[in-house]
């Protein structure tokens, strides 16, 4: 908490509307996680946080600590790119497995098989 | 003395809009009717969890938060992946 008193201002002004910033896009992503109303508008809501408010944050800390220790620390920018590969791969995979469940239901707010040309995602290729 | 003010005022409302997050995930993963609500949820909650230790590593000036979050990060990928797997094949390694 005493580390941070050296910063001088024209670096922890960026810092903290970064830290602002992305804090409120994880939230708002939160808030829409919960008030959406089907499955298929909530997954868009947490990208919010996994794009910039992810990216916001992890360049504050960034920023943070290459001042702190007087060289440049780019161990944040590992977790930035694992998050950004790793989030449409999971919401892929999600959105494939609700789409089955809710065929296999016959729930009639998804399209059906055939008006999807014929591809099941149950039934990936390569598989 | 205005400077650590700001720092300090940005990472504590940070802290506390990303536990709101987590909070709001958490209803999520409570309430949700179906199980990929639930899990989205938990995708969700992961990410947030994972900015808070990275936003309380900064407050702290510590690096050993850091290894934290990157351990959260990946263990969130796995599990929400398997778990929608599972959802998808009803098994999760063929």
């Amino acid at each position: 908490m005493t580390a941070l008193e050296s910063m001088p201002l024209w670096l922890a002004l960026p810092v903290a509307a970064l830290l602002v910033v992305g804090s409120t896009l994880a939230f708002l992503g939160a808030l829409g996680l919960v008030r959406l109303t089907s499955f298929y508008e909530r997954v868009h809501a947490p990208t919010l946080g996994t794009s910039w408010g992810a990216a916001a944050i992890l360049l504050a800390s960034l920023l943070s600590y290459s001042w702190l220790q007087d060289r440049v620390i780019l161990h944040e920018i590992v977790i930035g790119l694992f998050v950004m590969v790793t989030t449409p791969v999971t919401l892929m995979v999600l959105g494939a497995a609700a789409l089955k469940r809710d065929r296999e239901e016959g729930n009639p707010a998804v399209p059906p098989r055939e008006a999807a040309g014929g591809h099941e995602p149950g039934r990936a290729e390569g598989s | 003395m205005t400077t650590i003010t700001v720092l300090m005022w940005a990472a504590t409302y940070a802290q506390g809009a990303l536990a709101l997050a987590g909070f709001l995930a958490m209803v999520r993963i409570l309430v949700g009717p179906r199980a990929q609500d639930r899990v989205l949820a938990i995708d969700a909650f992961f990410v947030v969890a994972m900015l808070l230790f990275i936003v309380t590593g900064m407050k702290f000036g510590t690096p050993f938060f850091f290894e934290a979050a990157l351990v959260i990060g990946i263990c969130g990928f796995v599990g929400t992946v398997a778990l929608a797997k599972f959802l998808l094949r009803g098994e999760v390694i063929e």
